[in-house]
Parts: C-alpha cells; structure tokens; sequence
C-alpha cells in the first residue's frame, strides 16, 4: 500500500461520535504508523494504546512580564494588543496572561525596552510506542483557554515521521484548534452518528473541509437497521461513505475496556481493514487528481 | 461623578446592553453637569478581550461608576484597579438606570462571569 506519510485528520462536529475509534483503530492495522491525539483537553488515544517507552516534553508559551520601573506609561504596547492583553492603570501596567496570544509584539515595540518574555507552562506532549504504532499525545494543563501551541508541536514532531502514514485524531467541533490539527492533512475522514442532530454536527465539520479544500469522505458510525440521516446527508451533498459501523454491544464493551477492536476481534480487523483501504484508495485518487 | 452605561443606541431612551465589551456605544453621564456623551465601543469586534480594551476606556474617562447588566472577569478586575464602582442595572432605559443611580436605589453587581477569551469552542 502506497501509503508513505499520508497524513489523515479524523473529526467531528461533537464529542462521543466516534473519532478515536475510527482513529486508533485504523491506526493499529496501518502496518508501522503514527497516531496525533490533538485532542488536548481530553485526550484518551493514549488509553487505548497504552503506548511504552514514553518520552515527555513540557510546553510552553511566553508571556510579557513588565519591569514597571523602566515602563514610562507610554501606553504603545496597550494600544497594539489587538488580542487587548495588556491595561495600564492608575501608572500602572497589568497583563492578561490568558488573553494573550504571545506573538511578542509588545517586547519589539516598547521604547524603554521594559518587556521581557518569561516561559509559562501550558501542557506537555508524550511520545511512546504501542506495536506497530507510535503514539504523540498531548495534554493541556487545566484551566489553560488554547491548547494551539501544543498541536503546533505535536504536528510539527510527527511530521519527522514522514515514512508511515499519520492518523490525527482531532479534538470535536470546527473551531480554531480544529483548523490546526487538519491545516497539513492530506485528507479528512469525518465520523458521523445516524440522527438529525448527528447531521447538524456533520454539516460543521463538512464545512469546515470544503472551507479548506481538503478531499473528505464520511464513516458512518453506530449505524442501526433502519433510515440513517447521516447517511441521506452524504448522498444528497454526494460526499463519499467510506465505511460503517455497526452499533453493536461487543464493539462498545471492547471501546469501554479500553481496548482496540482490531487487536481483539477478527471481524473488527476485517472491519476496519476494509476501512483503511477505502480511505487509503480516496486519498490515493485525491492526490493523483490532485497532486 | 461622571458614570458610565453600555447602551444599543446614542440616546438616553436606548436600553442597557446586555453586553458590557460588546455593545455597540457606550453612554458617559456626568451627574453634576447632567452632561452627556457618547463613544462608539473600539472592542465590539475585538477576537477577545473586549472587556478589557472597554474598562480602559471607562478608567481613562475618569469614570467612578459603571451600570451594566454583566461584567467579565478581567474587565472587573480592570475597574477594580481604576476604582470604578460596578452597578447592576435594572431594566428600562438609560434615562431610568441614571435616575434609580441617582436616587441610590442600584446595588453593586456581585457575580463577575469568567471570559470566553476568543478561544471559542
């Protein structure tokens, strides 16, 4: 399978849907591959893979600390802030570490030369490995408002490991950590539920990918006997159905045992196997359209 | 004592804004020369902050009481610092918030909600 450093974002427009089982799974039949969980507020990819040998690195930003004896009040880096970071009251000036985006321009403009950065702890990411797959996972420290400098980082290590193919298991919705973690993939696999509010989420998520042009396909997840909204979407949108899965008992004891289907159940590989290599066939066509 | 409301339209007729660093204009009333002026709030569409950038400019308008139906928490401890004084309002117009603060019948505002920080989820 041509499938050298493909890089394959899995999302949804909510929690629960099934994200990280579609992610870890195809993952641990992918042959030697990469698993991201860029789901930094919750991560659990790492529940599943019980990755060894893991290596921790802590992340950071930086974060302007004012030496309110040089400041002259000139108020240039309260005027900049366009994130409105920084206040200066009563002679005083004061910044607001969570509001802060650390792009550093208030260090480069201030004339007394008042502004220095310090580094502030926002997470860390983790590096193991779990069979055939190794396994990046981040972690945001509670009570942090953007985990974004932790997918930067994330991304930017398991892009090193350009030789297998990398599986992103994405944090929920379409905001602005989303658009992080699938601004470098080469294809997007959304995971949908079969009910109308399934659909709503789909359709954010839908959006988002046609917003950044990324070739997409659908994987229907807990599907039922019966009609599937989800899957009306898809054929009235013509978006590609990639796979289904059964919304069956075995599947969700094995997922609440943290286990991996495929690792357990020959079905589940066979499942899943034929998974990957519908995916791995959509991106191949997409990038030989679209090289 | 010049104070200040958060309001939908320049007039004294406008109702509070809901949103403190976001409403649109923001009223400036001085209770000794019954002096009014408006100001267009910069920070309406601020990425985040907002309460922020607008306690700035309360706090540099020498303003010593603010009348709004929320506050932030970064924009209270703005104030807070500025020693403005947080008034909940109560519904009706701006003219009617001014007479009941006038009248000292608005207590203070005691419930500061965190930010949403323009990280939105």
């Amino acid at each position: 399978m041509k499938s050298k450093g493909v890089r394959i974002a899995i999302l949804s427009g909510k929690g629960g849907t099934g994200k990280t089982l579609v992610s870890v799974n195809i993952a641990s039949i992918a042959g030697k591959s990469v698993y991201v969980d860029c789901d930094v507020e919750e991560p659990n990819g790492y529940l599943f893979f019980k990755p060894d040998n893991v290596r921790e690195e802590i992340i950071s930003v930086k974060i302007p600390v004012i030496d309110e004896d040089q400041c002259n009040g000139c108020r240039k880096c309260v005027d900049f802030c366009k994130f409105n970071a920084l206040a200066f009251i009563k002679n005083k000036p004061y910044v607001f570490e969570e509001v802060c985006h650390s792009c550093g321009g208030c260090m480069l403009l201030c004339p007394e030369k008042a502004i220095r950065e310090q580094e502030k702890a926002i997470g860390k990411v983790q590096v193991g490995v779990s069979g055939n797959v190794r396994v990046y996972t981040g972690i945001m420290n509670a009570g942090e408002a953007s985990g974004i400098p932790i997918i930067k980082n994330l991304l930017e290590k398991s892009i090193l490991d350009n030789t297998f193919p990398v599986f992103v298991d994405c944090p929920p919705g379409s905001s602005c950590i989303v658009m992080e973690s699938i601004k470098d993939a080469d294809y997007c696999i959304l995971v949908a539920e079969p009910t109308v509010f399934g659909v709503y989420n789909l359709s954010m998520v839908y959006d988002l990918v046609r917003l950044f042009n990324k070739p997409h396909g659908v994987v229907l997840n807990k599907c039922l006997d019966g009609e599937n909204p989800a899957e009306s979407f898809c054929v009235e949108n013509n978006v590609p159905i990639l796979g289904r899965i059964p919304f069956e008992n075995n599947l969700g004891s094995l997922n609440s045992n943290a286990k991996i289907a495929t690792r357990e159940s020959e079905r589940y590989k066979v499942l899943f196997s034929s998974l990957l290599e519908t995916v791995m066939k959509e991106v191949l066509h997409e990038t030989t359209i679209n090289p | 004592m010049k104070i200040a409301i958060p309001v939908d339209e320049q007039n004294l007729e406008s109702n509070v804004c809901p949103s403190f660093g976001r409403s649109p204009h923001l009223l400036f009333y001085n209770t000794v020369t019954k002096e009014t002026y408006y100001l267009d709030n910069t920070a309406v569409a601020s990425q985040g902050g907002a309460g922020i950038r607008v306690s700035q400019v309360i706090a540099d308008h020498g303003v010593r009481a603010l009348i709004t139906s929320r506050c932030g928490e970064n924009a209270e401890k703005v104030l807070r610092k500025s020693e403005v004084l947080i008034y909940k309002s109560i519904p009706g117009t701006a003219r009617q918030n001014i007479e009941a603060f006038v009248a000292e019948q608005l207590i203070l505002l005691r419930d500061f909600h965190p930010g949403f920080h323009g990280h939105e989820k």
